[in-house]
Order: C-alpha cells, then structure tokens, then sequence
C-alpha cells in the first residue's frame, strides 16, 4: 500500500477506535462506578451494594427463576430443534425452506408483538396447567429459535448428514443414536453455541416476562431499580459480565471448533 | 424409487419405515401453539369486535394519542438507525481496512456482538448511571459548571431515547454491514487508480455503488430492529405511551378489558405489518448485493 | 521482433502510442526486515515483453506494483520513457495492469468496464464507448459486451481485463500472473492470446509469473528472480540451455543432480568427462546440473553392471515424449525420451544410461544433492 494513504488510513482508524471505544465503555464504567458508590457525599467506595443483592428474597428467587428457563429452554431447543433439523435433511428435504422461514420468523414479529398473542393462551395455561414462572419456557423457545437455527444449520451444514447417518443405521444404529452418538459430536461447538446464545437470550429476556406479569431476573432489576438503584445497577453489572463472560467463552468454542474442522479436511 | 425386487434397499427403506412427515410433528405442533397461534391471535383481536368482526380496532388506531405514538416511533427508529448506520459504517470500515485476523478486528466484532443484544432493562440503568440526574457526567459537567439539563431532563424524552438507542444500533451495524465491506476486493480500489481514478472516483464510481444496497438494507434492519425494540424503553420511561410499543403495553395492562386487549392486538397488527415491509425491503436489498458479493 | 509489428494491422498501431522505454534502477524495497527487493536493476526495451519469474517472495509482485505506483520504493527509480515517475500516484502512471483475478467492477458491463479508464480521462461518452468495443474486439469479446462480470468465465474476465488495462493506451503494460486463476487449457489459449494482442498494440510489457513455462512461452527475455535480486536476465532459450546460476537451472525445467569430480576444466561424472558452461573454478567435489533429455538410454544384460547401469522404476507418459526414473543404485536419474523409443523400458527394465556431453553447470553445495 501506498505509504500515504496507510498514515492517513491508520489515524483514521485511531481515531475512529477511540472515539466509539469512549461511548461504549463510559456507560459500562459509569454503572460500575455508581454500583460503588457510598451513601453520602466523599463517603468512600463500597461493595455494599453487591453484597446487599442477597437480602432481596424476590431478587435472588428471580435470579434462580432465570437460570433455569436458561438451561430448560436450551434443553427444549436441543431436543426439538436438533432431531427435527436432522430428520428434514434426511427424509424430507423439500422441507428445509419451510423449517427455516418459521424458524426465522420471531425475527420479524418483536416480542412485543408476540406477547399480545401470548396473554390469553398464557391465561389459559395458568388456570389449566401451571402458573409458575417456568412455564416461560415456551414462549422464550420461540424466542431462542432463530438463534438457535441458526448455529445448529451452519453446524449441520459441516457435516455430511446423510453420508454419516446411512453409515451409522447400516451398522446397524438406531434414530436416537445416530443423533446422539454420530451427528452432535461432529458439531459440538454447533450445538455448546446454540445453547450459550439461548442462556444468554433467556437471562437478557424482560418484554414478555414483564407484560404476562412473571418476576425473572430482569424484570426484578427493573422493580429494585425503583427503590433502589445502587442494587439494581450491581445486579445489572453482574448479569452484564456474566453474559459477557459466557459469549467470550463462545468465541473460543466456535474459534477452536473450525479450527479442528480446517484439519480434519486437510487430512482427507 | 427403484424396483421392490430389491431387497436390500438402502438403510431408510426397512420394515420399520416410519413415514416421513412423523419427525416433524412435534416442531409443527409447538410452533402451531406458540408463534402461530398467537400471531392469530393478534390478527384476530385486531379485526374483533363485541358482536363479532369489526373495523373498530383498526379505526381506533387513528386516535391522535396513538398516531402520535406511531409518529414518535417512526422518529425515534428513522434518526437511531440514521445514526446507528452512519456511524456503524464508520467503524466498521476502519475494522475492515485493518488486518483480517488482527486483534482489533477480533476485539470488536465480539464487543459488537454483545452490544448489539445489550438492549433493555442493563442499558437503561447504564444510561442512567451516566446521564441520569446523579449520573457520573451529570455530576462531572455540573462541577465544572454545565448543566446538561438546563432545558428539561431530554433522557427520559424521544431524544435521550434515540441516544440510548444508538448503543445497540451501531454495533448491530458493523455486524451486518462488515460481511458487505469484506465483499469490496482491494483490486478494485488497485484497478481504479491504475487507470487513472481519484480516491473520490473510486468511492463515487465503484465502492460507493457497490456499497450502496448493503447500507441502504442495514438501514433498514436497523431500523426495523429499533422499531420492535421495547425494554429499553420500558425501563427508562416509567408511565405515558411515548412509543407504539410502550402504548401496547399500556393497553395490555390496562383493567379496562376486552376493547383494550383489542386495541393492543391492532397495534400489534399495525406494528408487524411495519416490520414486515421494512424486512422484505431488506431482504431484496440483500439479494442485490449477494449478486456482487461473494 | 521488429519484422511482426510491421506485418501488425495498421489500424490497431495507429491507436496505441509509440512504445516506449522502461528502466527500474537499483529498487530497494523492505517489509519489516525481509528486503522484498534488494537493487533491482531491469530495463525493457520499448514494446519488448519481459517476463519476471522465480518463487513466490522472491520480489517479483513487488517490482511489478513499484512500477503501478502502488507501492513506494525504499530507494532506487523508476524511469517510464525516460521520465522518472519514482513519486507519481498510480493513477497519474499511464500503467496498465491486469490482477491476478476478480479485478473487473462487479456492478459495470464488460463494456463499461474497459470504458472506465477514458472516463477518468473525461474522454466523451461516445468516444468512449466506441473505443471499448474495438478494445473488445481486439480480445474477441465483442458479443459479451454487455455482460456482467459474473456472467463471464474467468478466461473471459481476465480478455476484459487486458482490453480494460489496454483502452487507456499505457505507456507500460502490467501482467500480474493474470493466468494463475485459470484451468491449464484455458490458461495456455489465453497465454497466446495476450502474446499476440500484445505484439499488435506494441505495448512495453512487464509479465509476471511463477509458472516457468508461461514465461518461456510467452517473454522476449525471462528474468530470473530470487530473493529481490535477478539472477539471471536472458531470452528463453539461453535461459534454459544456459543456465547462469545452479538456482536458475534448478527453476526453470527439470535437473538431475549427479555428484562428481572437477578437473581440469571438465566435470567428471560417473566416469564420463562433461564440459562445463562456465570454465574456471578450483578442482574438487561437484555437483553436475544434467537436464533430462541430456540422459539417453539403452537395453543392458541382467547381470552387467557399472556406474552407469541400473533398473527402471518408473515410467511417465507425458504425450510426445516420456519421463523415465532410473535407480542407479547410489542416484536416481530422470531421463526424458521420445515415447515410442519409452515403451521398450518398463519398471524393472535393466538399462545403461548415457550422457550426452552438452556442457554442463555444476554448483557445490551438496547438502541438497537428491538421493
């Protein structure tokens, strides 16, 4: 490259780098700094707030409530979704294009939309069949599915479906083996990013929680935040780092992941 | 579909053969009862009335209040995906011109990737904790003598929305527009200046052109994307139907019964049909590009 | 050389402008601390076709986008007849360049494409237009005019990008391995084609290339490259029959190595005496570069043996001629022969190997003789 233009490119990329790294760090760092704060003015830095998180009985049963639509939404995603994908490829194939648009429709009808939808069935599922929280679980799958599809199809698209199941079934493996055995070990890092970006959807998830009148974490920070906001704010910041955490541990999964893919085709 | 006098067909053609439409029955049921169903729900309540179909709801959508509310959220969606798409092409532009596999390049697309889903309940409070009333600038400018707030506390208004909102919009941005700019091959800018082409010519004739549909669908997207948006607001503005969605909830919430419930259900018809225009749009955008872009 | 362009339709000469001189001098160029070049020093004559070659890194891609302007030079110039342009921008050059592939404006016209360069040059639309298509013609793609480029083969689209490069008339014409991204038929049709569209225009032309026979093929001369130096600058032939350094025999073609002895001017060769290219040099261990088809064979006894006899092992055909590998027991030898005289030696053959005393390049460092 011309010498120029690299010294005018490269302070235009400082800058440009700079600038927004300022706008997206100084709110994060200004929750941390209000989460921290002391009680009165020149009061010293604290972690009260953080330590106070466990005195809210509806807080910490919020939080729990959340971990686990996490991991009984991902479960569900796993086992209607995976199953579901693998059967159309091998079966039906005609069927992929229909799989995929219901798939990706949440996309386009916000959760706003949807839980206008879902009031008078979840009214109906309260009275009839159960009225805990969990039973969030299958709004949050519609939720989750675009997502989810969409890790998983790229996954199964690395992998030769019909080549390995035939294999499989002609030595004498049944349906549920061949799924589980034979299919997800070959896209594992497919299936481990399907499921972290469910977990992270379900503990970011407020609008229908909030409208169909269940306390999850998020809708709990936002009560708190009324009374409280130096709690509220510390409950936030560790939502945020532990979403943050679990999506860096996803980039080193799916990063590791086609990097084992890349090998495997150089040794064929 | 070769002859039955073949006995060892391939694995699928046993004696068990289940037929083919069985695997997909328990997807289609759920999806029937959870995204179907309910989205007929809206269409339905929305053309409802106490004795039967009516266009009462729809009628009702022309209230000055909610015309203002759909007003407000055109604004509110058009500047932050304005904006969020100007200055998300920026940045996603000075990732591109860097090292494809560089540590800038990686450290950003994964920030943006948590950024563009950091919307609701956590940004609201981050937007609080820095320009609410105790907000760390607030607290910091007013010390040295300026008060942001000197003309109305604009956070909790349409304009500290578009600002809060322009945090998941520019991230939101450079993912989808970075995979149009790595489209963009360095022969070209090479090609143009070989044959005697400008910086400005090669922006004006091929990179601009060529960039064009992909911008204009992000814009799009982004702002199909700010239209459904609902925490965020939620969260920062306590009472009033500033917004369509904020006025769904309100009426969802409301005690008065069935003829709000209905009201919700045609602002939510009216809010889909938004976005699903807006989608298509940005899918035919995408359609054009992927033609030069591969 | 002369005697073509004469013959050459006037109307295409009447369109290009006289050709004219390129000289590079002593061009440095760095990354870090790898010297890209290292005083490369390279003249071509006005309308001559020289093709650089040699490995990738050697520094061949970077003279190539030195003399575009796409890259600045460390030191040294670059003289486009006889105006130094060492500090011009690339698009104020006059230099003409077809990329490796994908170079054409995806959302243009085969036709738009080649008008492109007129139209930086605010030639008026009709003008324009109209000289694109008889650059179109020039490369046979007059029908395809209206096409986009991914509606082009990549043969095709690398026609557009020599008419596209050609329709601003360049002082200098730039070839960067344009044939790389091609199948090998329509890489070697397309290598003619430039040859011949070339010699037409007349166009100074700076080819190049990893592929030695595309070089061989197509250039007035061939320079050698290794490690941002030339080796050795010369017409194909002298290249091939002459090589100046071991690295440059080894390059270009196929070379045995065969260890032997210098004496007294002559290489000694598994008790053969084969004169050397280049006379002088102490006495001592050599290594002797023997082309393939230096070697010859005949039939051999079962149980004769000697330094020059050994067993077939392999037997390639490769059209008119073949390759045929030979173990000698402590060396393995490539012969190359007519296929009809071939098929008299299949593996397992005993076989007697003769030299043919053409003169010989020897080198010294034997840490790489093959086995």
């Amino acid at each position: 490259m011309n010498r120029r233009r690299h010294r005018r490119l490269q302070l235009f990329r400082t800058i440009v780098l700079v600038v927004l790294g300022i706008f997206f760090l100084v709110p994060i760092g200004a929750m941390v700094e209000f989460s921290t704060r002391g009680v009165g003015i020149n009061s010293p830095r604290t972690l009260s707030s953080f330590t106070s998180i466990f005195s809210y009985p509806d807080l910490t049963g919020a939080i729990v409530a959340s971990l686990e639509l996490a991991a009984i939404t991902s479960a569900a995603m796993l086992l209607l979704l995976l199953p579901t994908m693998v059967w159309v490829r091998l079966r039906v194939p005609r069927m992929v294009r229909v799989i995929e648009v219901l798939c990706l429709a949440p996309l386009t009808i916000p959760a706003i939309v949807l839980v206008v939808g879902l009031a008078p069935l979840y009214q109906w599922i309260n009275i009839n069949l159960s009225d805990s929280i969990l039973t969030l679980g299958f709004a949050y799958l519609i939720l989750v599915l675009p997502y989810a599809y969409r890790s998983l199809d790229a996954g199964l698209s690395g992998v030769d479906v019909r080549t390995l199941s035939e294999a499989a079934r002609s030595l004498g493996a049944g349906w549920a083996t061949v799924v589980s055995r034979i299919i997800v070990p070959n896209m594992s890092s497919a299936v481990l990013n399907a499921c972290l970006l469910s977990v992270a959807v379900v503990l970011g998830e407020f609008t229908i929680a909030n409208l169909l009148n269940f306390e999850n974490l998020q809708v709990a920070i936002a009560t708190i935040g009324r009374a409280n906001a130096g709690v509220s704010i510390a409950v936030a910041v560790a939502s945020l780092l532990f979403v943050f955490v679990l999506l860096l541990a996803l980039s080193f999964v799916s990063r590791s992941g086609s990097r084992r893919r890349r090998v495997r085709v150089g040794v064929t | 579909m070769s002859s039955a006098a073949e006995p060892a067909g391939p694995p699928f053609r046993g004696r068990l053969r289940v037929p083919s439409w069985v695997g997909v029955v328990p997807f289609f049921v759920y999806v029937a009862a959870f995204l179907i169903l309910p989205t007929a729900i809206v269409v339905g309540g929305a053309f409802a009335g106490t004795h039967g179909p009516s266009l009462t709801n729809i009628s009702a959508l022309t209230q000055p209040y909610i015309l203002d509310s759909f007003l407000h959220s055109v604004v509110l969606s058009a500047s932050s995906a304005v904006i969020g798409a100007v200055v998300g092409a920026v940045l996603a532009y000075a990732v591109a011109s860097g090292a494809p596999n560089g540590v800038i390049r990686r450290v950003v697309t994964s920030a943006c990737g948590v950024l563009s889903q950091f919307g609701g309940v956590t940004l609201a409070f981050a937007f609080i904790a820095t320009l609410g009333g105790a907000g760390f600038i607030t607290l910091w400018l007013q010390e040295h003598g300026v008060n942001i707030y000197a003309n109305g506390v604009w956070l909790y208004q349409l304009s500290g929305l578009i600002l809060v909102y322009t945090y998941f919009q520019i991230p939101l941005m450079v993912i989808v527009f970075l995979p149009a700019l790595d489209g963009i091959r360095p022969q070209w800018r090479e090609a143009t200046s070989n044959l005697g082409g400008t910086s400005w010519h090669y922006w004006r004739h091929i990179a601009g052109p060529l960039l064009l549909p992909a911008f204009l669908g992000c814009l799009l997207l982004l702002f199909a994307n700010s239209f459904s948006a609902y925490a965020t607001a939620a969260a920062l503005i306590n009472q009033g139907g500033l917004i369509v969605p904020l006025q769904i909830s309100n009426a969802l919430s409301s005690e008065v019964g069935l003829a709000q419930a209905n009201l919700a259900s045609s602002l939510a018809l009216a809010m889909v049909v938004i976005v699903v225009v807006v989608t298509a749009l940005y899918s035919w955008l995408q359609s054009r590009t992927a033609r030069w872009v591969r | 050389m002369t005697a073509l362009v004469t013959q050459t339709d006037a109307a295409a000469r009447s369109e290009s402008r006289a050709s004219v001189e390129v000289r590079l001098e002593d061009l440095r160029r760095q990354y870090g601390s790898v010297h890209a070049l290292d005083g490369l020093n390279l003249t071509i004559g006005a309308g001559e076709l020289v093709a650089l070659l040699g490995p990738s890194g050697c520094g061949k891609t970077t003279a190539l986008r030195l003399v575009a302007g796409l890259e600045d030079a460390d030191g040294g110039r670059v003289v486009i007849g006889g105006r130094d342009v060492t500090l011009l921008p690339a698009n104020r050059r006059d230099a003409g360049m077809v990329f490796q592939a994908y170079s054409l404006f995806p959302h243009m016209t085969a036709r738009q494409n080649v008008a492109f360069g007129l139209r930086m040059r605010k030639v008026a639309s009709r003008e324009r237009l109209r000289r694109a298509g008889e650059m179109l013609e020039l490369v046979g793609l007059a029908a395809q005019s209206d096409r986009y480029a991914h509606q082009l083969s990549g043969g095709q689209q690398q026609r557009v990008a020599l008419a596209r490069a050609l329709a601003i008339r360049p002082s200098v014409l730039l070839l960067d391995e344009p044939l790389s991204a091609l199948d090998a038929k329509v890489r070697s049709q397309l290598r003619d084609e430039i040859r011949r569209v070339q010699l037409e225009v007349g166009t100074t032309t700076l080819f190049v290339t990893h592929d030695q026979e595309e070089a061989l093929a197509i250039a007035d001369r061939v320079g050698v490259m290794r490690a941002g130096r030339l080796e050795q600058l010369a017409p194909p032939t002298t290249v091939y029959t002459q090589p100046a350094t071991a690295f440059v025999a080894e390059f270009v073609g196929l070379t045995n190595r065969l260890s032997g002895v210098v004496r007294g001017g002559a290489v000694e060769v598994r008790g053969v005496r084969i004169p050397l290219i280049a006379a002088g040099g102490a006495d001592g261990p050599a290594v002797a570069l023997v082309r393939p088809e230096a070697v010859s064979l005949s039939a051999a006894t079962d149980t004769a043996t000697g330094p020059l006899l050994g067993t077939v092992i392999a037997l390639a055909f490769l059209g008119a001629s073949s390759r045929v590998t030979v173990d000698l027991g402590d060396a393995v030898v490539l012969v190359q022969i007519p296929t009809a005289d071939a098929v008299a030696y299949p593996a397992g053959t005993r076989v007697r190997v003769a030299l043919r005393l053409d003169p010989v390049l020897i080198t010294r460092d034997d840490a790489t003789v093959t086995p």
